[in-house]
């Protein structure tokens, strides 16, 4: 199965179209046909467009006819989230409020798979406006997990992780506020890197909350996620956040950086919560590093316990301000009947808005509100001044951090109804996002029942191609990450 | 922070959200809990602490005043759920 | 019971750059609607903002000249509300962190004659910040239409301190504001197209009483003579309310101009709460000495100081000054023409200036930029008058030919021979002879003691002489021989 054609990694599928043995239409109608033959069991897609896809590809085949092809990214099928903007092609967030809006205009990462030659296929189903750990909260209905259709795919990037799992595109992008790619990726059992704050632009990403939100890929390999990277990766004027960061050859920097490295282990992340074959999954990649030589290292990320408050300050404040924007003036839902302007914006609002959503911005509108501004958001980002601090400190003594990515492997659609309970998958990933910086899931083993398991590895700012090193390490010594789902 | 002083009629105008009354009921309970949970970061001492905004912050970016072309007007409305006369047509606004 | 007001302005300034403020699509004024956005000015789903350098500039430069200090570092905050004509539902502005803090602006109060110098004060400024201006909303029978047009333009809001008193002094105050902003090349501050927008908190007190009464404020003050208006009527609104015992309510209240009266906008039911916060998708601005010196070096030399420097520097009347230094390019003009006239001459550039070449423009109604009379014209017309090459009489007829040609005055006197002929002493003493043998009478009256009869006896010289004659030789010759 994992020879079929959909199941393919770019580095391999990039080689035989070099070669000339694969066309990028043949592999654009592979992948079709998986979909087809999936979707109406995974529902990862909330739309595609077949014929623009073979469109791409035939273009992309014409290319490399005359000698013109792009890189190890043309001809190949990339499936996007659904809050990254593609130019005239629908952009829903997941949202009734965006249900039938078409954007004008290309995301800088966009832009950037096209001139890498991708081929776009499709558009991702997520939480709605990448909110939530389970991709439940879509308006479209949720995305199943294709190891095992009754649970979620994780979220918010479900869509990405689950079409990529079950052979529905070779690569996919999605977004991480909190974890949104890294838990995803651990519960569909595929490789999702959250890259540095500032390394890929955020231009033409729907926003949620700006300060912690970055783009990234969820690939098969590390090799894979590296070619991602480096396409989408670099600075961009139409993002001030955007950092001037060097972009190495993230590809090459693999084979050239050997190790051994030392590996932190902060202890907070190993305890009460985390499942117990999650652990010993985690504890056996650990192994793994200190029998190749790696020095294993306990350390101390004290202000561990204050993460999960701090970012559902940050980010539901932001996010408030951020989601003020549909209000159906001027694109999005627009509530039928009303006599002002109020109401206008109150019931389109409410009609658009999913019960997440909602609640998020009234908890972000609440702690930004007249008398509060310093109890939470202002003390919230004092105390993420600590968590950074945290991480900056545990870098004085080893290159890597090691930990679970998600503390529970995926779980029943409905199994968490509570939202202080979804909020709870988020707890190994979020500091990373409040202190900005890298890291990676990847596959590193599987449960007795069968579902995938993540390790997370969280690197120095801007040393992706270190963390990507030490992630393909590991990779290279199982094959955890050749396991296809039968679907 | 006292979780309880919520007021979620204030704070759903704010938001222009119109909630039901189960919204209300609901959010004010689940987020009761949030706020509960919150309430734990009063516990740490950010006196000497400057508050993050940015993980990597830089200052002055900018570009040069050069004007680049807009939308037509027509791809600018084309989203737009009322139009007339190529503006956004809503309800009147009264001052 | 004597009272005072207190009154403060919030004045929104638009600055003059090519693009908005956080987007590189143009900006301008009388454009189609929705014509002027792009993802960012329409808010569209995933677009960021990205900071004009010359809209930093522009404000940096405007607290210069004012007087403001500059913050070394400052932020951008989200002020948030809900309000169709703001895409975002929140617009970007600085709240605690301002670009500008302090400073002044000098304001003349109205002399006792109009050619006098008046009272001159310095009004305190509280800050200058930069922000975003939003668009437009067009009110029908039914509905209301929103034009993005507008949205996005760099917007400077100047807060006074509470220190202005009567509607004379805000009119003076802005008038002041205004031209600064225009020197500095930052607004062309036109109010009818928006540029320059001022809302006034007004409060009365009693006099002696240091506390601030309750202020009102009022909006929609679209003409600096509208400011005044508006300011005066609600002065006397409030005095009027205390002295029937009434207590004044914090409220908007919109004036109209047209009308001449005022009214209580409906009264917001919720208080603003703007939740603002440090807008993350912005990074802060510093700004060192070597940005600012270079800014500084730009600045020009503000209208008063520069009336003070031509007063002394050229002895012309505060008259002539008042009307020159409000305008840059009228005092830079007048500069170039008084620097080629030569020494002692600048009064009659000013004068020339002043009374004919403004009218001449006036009348043809073109600007001082499209005249065809450049400084070189008017040098050289003063001067042949001073040298007395050319006789103030035909002087006029010179410059409406120069006014119409462009010609050079010198140019227009040869072809014409309006050149002063050398006057022969012994032909003008006989032609004052026979106008003194032709008007007896006026000769025996002016010789009685009375002045003007010698106007009489010039009438006749000057036609002998074909109005070429020096006047003031004319003048000397009729006095001598009438001694």
């Amino acid at each position: 199965m994992a020879d079929a054609l959909p199941h393919r990694t770019i580095a391999d599928a990039a080689a035989r179209l070099a070669a000339g043995t694969l066309s990028s239409v043949e592999l654009t109608r592979a992948v079709i046909a998986r979909t087809q033959a999936v979707e109406d069991r995974v529902k990862a897609f909330n739309s595609r467009d077949e014929s623009d896809a073979l469109v791409q590809a035939a273009a992309s085949d014409a290319r490399r006819a005359a000698g013109q092809a792009l890189g190890p990214l043309d001809g190949i099928p990339v499936g996007l989230k659904d809050v990254i903007a593609v130019n005239g092609q629908p952009l829903t967030a997941s949202s009734r409020m965006l249900a039938n809006f078409v954007s004008p205009y290309d995301a800088t990462v966009t832009a950037r798979l096209k001139k890498a030659g991708a081929v776009l296929w499709g558009r991702l189903n997520l939480d709605e406006f990448a909110m939530g750990s389970s991709t439940e909260n879509s308006a479209f209905g949720p995305t199943r997990n294709p190891w095992d259709l009754t649970r979620v795919p994780g979220g918010s990037s479900g869509g990405s992780a689950a079409a990529l799992a079950a052979g529905c595109a070779l690569a996919t992008l999605g977004s991480d506020t909190g974890g949104s790619i890294r838990q995803p990726a651990a519960l569909c059992g595929v490789v999702g890197l959250k890259p540095s704050y500032g390394l890929v632009s955020r231009y033409g990403l729907i926003a949620f909350a700006s300060s912690l939100d970055q783009i990234g890929p969820f690939a098969r390999t590390v090799e894979d996620a590296a070619i991602m990277l480096g396409a989408i990766a670099g600075h961009d004027p139409l993002d001030s956040t955007s950092f001037r960061a060097e972009v190495p050859d993230y590809r090459r920097a693999l084979t050239e950086k050997k190790g051994p490295w030392r590996i932190g282990i902060p202890r907070e992340y190993f305890g009460e919560g985390l499942d117990p074959e999650v652990g010993a999954a985690v504890e056996q990649a650990i192994a793994h590093y200190r029998a190749q030589g790696c020095e294993i290292r306990e350390v101390s990320l004290p202000h561990t316990q204050y993460c999960l408050d701090t970012y559902y300050i940050i980010a539901t404040a932001e996010a408030s301000s951020n989601l003020a924007r549909y209000d159906g003036v001027r694109y999005g839902h627009r509530a039928e009947g009303v006599t002002d302007i109020e109401q206008l914006n109150s019931r389109s609002r409410a009609e658009g808005f999913g019960a997440e959503v909602k609640r998020r911005i009234i908890l972000g509108t609440y702690v930004l509100s007249s008398g509060y501004y310093d109890a939470f958001y202002l003390r919230a980002q004092k105390v993420r001044t600590l968590i950074r601090q945290d991480f900056l400190n545990a870098y004085r003594d080893v290159d890597v951090l090691l930990t679970p990515t998600s503390p529970v492997p995926a779980f029943k659609l409905g199994e968490k109804s509570d939202p202080l309970a979804m909020y709870l998958c988020d707890i190994y990933t979020i500091g990373v996002n409040l202190a900005g910086l890298p890291a990676i899931s990847v596959p590193c083993g599987f449960t007795r029942a069968g579902l995938p398991v993540g390790l997370q590895l969280i690197g120095q700012p801007f040393r992706e191609a270190d963390l990507l090193a030490v992630a393909r390490h590991y990779e290279q010594a199982h094959d955890w990450h050749t396991r296809v789902p039968a679907l | 922070m006292a979780a309880t002083d919520l007021n979620i009629d204030h704070v759903a105008r704010l938001a222009r959200l119109a909630l039901t009354p189960e919204e209300k009921a609901a959010f004010a309970r689940q987020l009761g809990d949030v706020l509960h949970h919150i309430e734990q970061l009063g516990k740490v001492d950010v006196s000497q602490v400057e508050p993050t905004a940015h993980a990597f912050p830089v200052v002055n970016v900018w570009d040069a005043d050069e004007p680049r072309p807009g939308l037509p007007v027509e791809v600018a409305l084309q989203n737009a759920p009322r139009q007339r006369d190529h503006m956004f047509a809503v309800p009147k606004v009264v001052e | 019971m004597k009272y005072e007001a207190v009154i403060g302005l919030e004045v929104h300034v638009q600055i003059k750059t090519r693009s908005k403020m956080f987007t590189r699509v143009g900006a301008g004024y009388g454009h189609e609607p929705n014509t002027l956005t792009d993802p960012v000015v329409l808010a569209l789903p995933g677009v960021l903002p990205v900071m004009n350098k010359a809209a930093l500039d522009a404000v940096i430069k405007a607290g210069l000249m004012l007087g403001c200090d500059i913050a070394p570092v400052c932020k951008w905050d989200r002020k948030q509300y809900f309000y169709p004509d703001s895409p975002k539902n929140y617009q970007i502005s600085q709240y605690d962190q301002p670009i500008c803090q302090g400073g002044a602006v000098e304001i003349e109060l109205p002399g006792p004659a109009r050619n006098i110098m008046g009272e001159h004060k310095r009004i305190p400024l509280t800050r200058i910040h930069l922000e975003e201006d939003v668009g437009k909303l067009n009110h029908f029978a039914t509905d209301s239409l929103v034009d993005f047009n507008r949205a996005g333009t760099p917007l400077m809001e100047i807060v006074s301190e509470p220190a202005l008193h009567t509607a004379d002094e805000a009119y003076a105050y802005l008038t002041s504001l205004r031209a600064t902003m225009i020197y500095g090349g930052i607004s062309d501050c036109d109010m009818e197209k928006g540029q320059l927008r001022c809302d006034a908190n007004i409060s009365i007190r009693p006099v002696g009483e240091t506390k601030l009464g309750t202020k009102v404020e009022l909006k929609n003050l679209n003409s600096i003579s509208f400011v005044r208006d508006g300011i005066a009527h609600e002065i006397k609104r409030q005095i009027g309310v205390f002295e029937r015992g009434g207590t004044i309510v914090q409220e908007t209240r919109d004036y109209d101009g047209q009308t001449g009266a005022s009214q209580s906008l409906r009264t917001k039911e919720m208080a603003h709460d703007y939740r603002y916060f440090p807008d993350p998708d912005l990074m802060p601005v510093q700004v060192d000495a070597a940005w600012k010196a270079r800014l500084q070096a730009e600045c020009p030399e503000l209208p008063f100081v520069k009336q003070r420097r031509f007063l002394e520097q050229y002895q012309i009347p505060y008259t002539i000054t008042s009307v020159l230094v409000w305008d840059r390019a009228l005092s830079d003009y007048f500069e170039e023409a008084a620097k080629l006239a030569g020494p002692g001459r600048a009064q009659a550039v000013g004068n020339w200036l002043v009374n004919d070449l403004l009218r001449e423009i006036g009348a043809a109604k073109t600007d001082l930029a499209a005249a065809k009379v450049r400084p070189p014209h008017l040098a050289e017309l003063v001067r042949l008058v001073d040298e007395g090459k050319l006789l103030p009489n035909l002087a006029r007829t010179v410059f409406a030919q120069m006014f119409a040609t462009g010609e050079m005055p010198s140019a227009i006197v040869a072809r014409e021979g309006l050149a002063a002929a050398p006057t022969d002493a012994g032909e003008l003493e006989q032609w004052c002879r026979d106008a003194i043998a032709a008007k007896p009478d006026a000769a025996a009256e002016f010789k009685a003691g009375k002045e003007s009869a010698i106007n009489a006896l010039k009438g006749p010289v000057m036609k002998a002489a074909k109005g070429k004659a020096d006047p003031k030789q004319v003048d000397a010759t009729l006095r001598r021989l009438l001694a």
